[in-house]
């Protein structure tokens, strides 16, 4: 029996929208920190450091994000945590964050005038202390914007998950579409709620990139 | 963990592997040159065209770089057919990616675009050049060399991004994956040759745009 596509039906893809934005969040707050590592390999002094974080980066910007999942998917099956797609899920998408947020911050980071840097060494402060008040809060600044920006490519790139049997979004659509064979009605409501929830990131993004722009002005 | 890694299965189908990776370069290359010329059209509406067209591709814009690829291609492949128009599995990956492509490159090619400096088209038209000349010489050609990096990195992505069609049934290299893994149960590694061979396209992809980058731009830049 086919199934209307009613009310009900609208609603359960509509509510799916809150484990879209879940695994958007852990894989954000996740690869923030895995990104921030790889940032701060990726200008450190020591050459080995250095060429680690390059091989990731490049691994990761090389290779489809569904290669990832799937690799992380079957790979947690292998080392025995068994077929669990919460997992496979933020995990592939933390590792991926992390390679792509690592390399937006490394520029911003290196965007930091070298003066500020060489001006601590002068102070007599440690790494530690240089990146913390000196380096990272500058570089912060610049990266607000492009970092709003990969968080949309994060949020498109959680409808992937869909395919390793992560019920979100997407997967939310395949079922209802599946009951009531409407395709049209049930993909345009799902991409209108993508919409809604990317667009108004993606002008934040751009708004502050301009503003960023005149702020610097000369 | 006491599992051995088993690559005899998936070196056993390796034709249908090479099979697959030789649709997923047609669809990129195909999708690269389509979705240039679906990018020139749109930058050029975009930056010359009247209110109307601007809106239009602004809309186009706006829509694809706010809805997941994957959303893109259910809906040309699932929900088009609704409206009687109806692709087979690798025309709709084609057209899918195309259209995704095209709205990303729209944005680099109109940077590129107005960054030409508007001296250069007065200086077309007072040597008596026709709009289309200018159009084709003056601007486009050195638009695409200003942003060319941005435009190949885009290139790139897209072949990735490419293996997402496996799901509508396309014959691309992650569906030849698909395939074997689920004959033999080595999903592993099928999946880590898989990962590895998109790594060399990738790794090869760059090589060749910087090559054709020697060719094409072979003249200095002007000061």
């Amino acid at each position: 029996m086919i199934r209307p596509f009613g009310l009900d039906e609208a609603l359960f893809i509509v509510f799916a929208i809150q484990w879209t934005l879940a695994l958007s969040a852990i894989a954000f707050a996740g690869g923030a920190v895995g990104g921030l590592i790889i940032a701060l390999l990726r200008v450190s002094q020591a050459r080995l450091p250095r060429y680690l974080a390059l091989g990731y980066v490049r691994l990761f910007q090389g290779t489809p994000l569904l290669m990832q999942l799937f690799l992380v998917y079957f790979g947690l099956n292998i080392f025995g945590a068994g077929i669990n797609p919460w997992l496979a899920a933020s995990l592939a998408l933390t590792l991926h964050a992390s390679a792509f947020l690592g390399e937006i911050w490394r520029g911003c980071i290196q965007a930091v005038p070298s003066g500020q840097s060489e001006a601590s060494w002068a102070l007599g402060l440690g790494y530690v202390d240089r990146m913390k008040s000196v380096v990272l809060p500058q570089a912060a600044k610049i990266a607000v914007a492009p970092t709003v920006g990969f968080l949309v490519q994060l949020i498109k790139g959680t409808s992937l998950a869909s395919i390793i049997g992560f019920v979100e979004l997407t997967r939310a659509g395949q079922i209802i579409n599946n009951a009531t064979f409407v395709p049209f009605k049930v993909f345009g409501l799902v991409a209108i709620l993508y919409f809604v929830i990317c667009w108004p990131l993606s002008l934040l993004a751009r708004w502050m990139e301009r503003r960023f722009a005149v702020a610097t002005q000369r | 963990m006491n599992y051995q890694l088993n690559f005899a299965p998936v070196f056993a189908n390796f034709d249908h592997l090479l099979a697959g990776m030789l649709v997923t370069i047609e669809l990129s290359f195909g999708a690269m040159l389509l979705g240039t010329v679906v990018a020139i059209a749109c930058a050029a509406g975009k930056t010359g065209g009247p209110a109307p067209v601007r809106w239009l591709v602004d809309a186009y814009i706006e829509i694809i770089r706010n809805t997941p690829f994957l959303i893109q291609i259910f809906f040309i492949f699932f929900g088009l057919p609704a409206l009687g128009i109806r692709f087979s599995p690798n025309t709709a990956a084609l057209v899918a990616l195309t259209v995704n492509v095209g709205a990303y490159a729209t944005e680099i090619i109109r940077a590129g675009i107005e960054s030409i400096q508007k001296g250069q088209v007065e200086a077309g038209t007072a040597l008596g050049l026709k709009r289309v000349q200018i159009f084709r010489y003056i601007v486009v050609k050195p638009a695409l060399r200003t942003v060319y990096p941005a435009l190949t990195s885009q290139f790139i992505y897209l072949m990735l991004t490419s293996s997402v069609v496996s799901v509508i049934s396309a014959t691309d290299l992650a569906a030849a994956g698909n395939d074997i893994q689920s004959q033999t149960f080595a999903s592993f590694e099928v999946y880590l040759v898989i990962t590895g061979i998109y790594l060399v396209l990738a790794v090869g992809l760059s090589g060749l745009f910087s090559v054709i980058e020697r060719l094409a731009f072979n003249y200095p830049l002007s000061r």
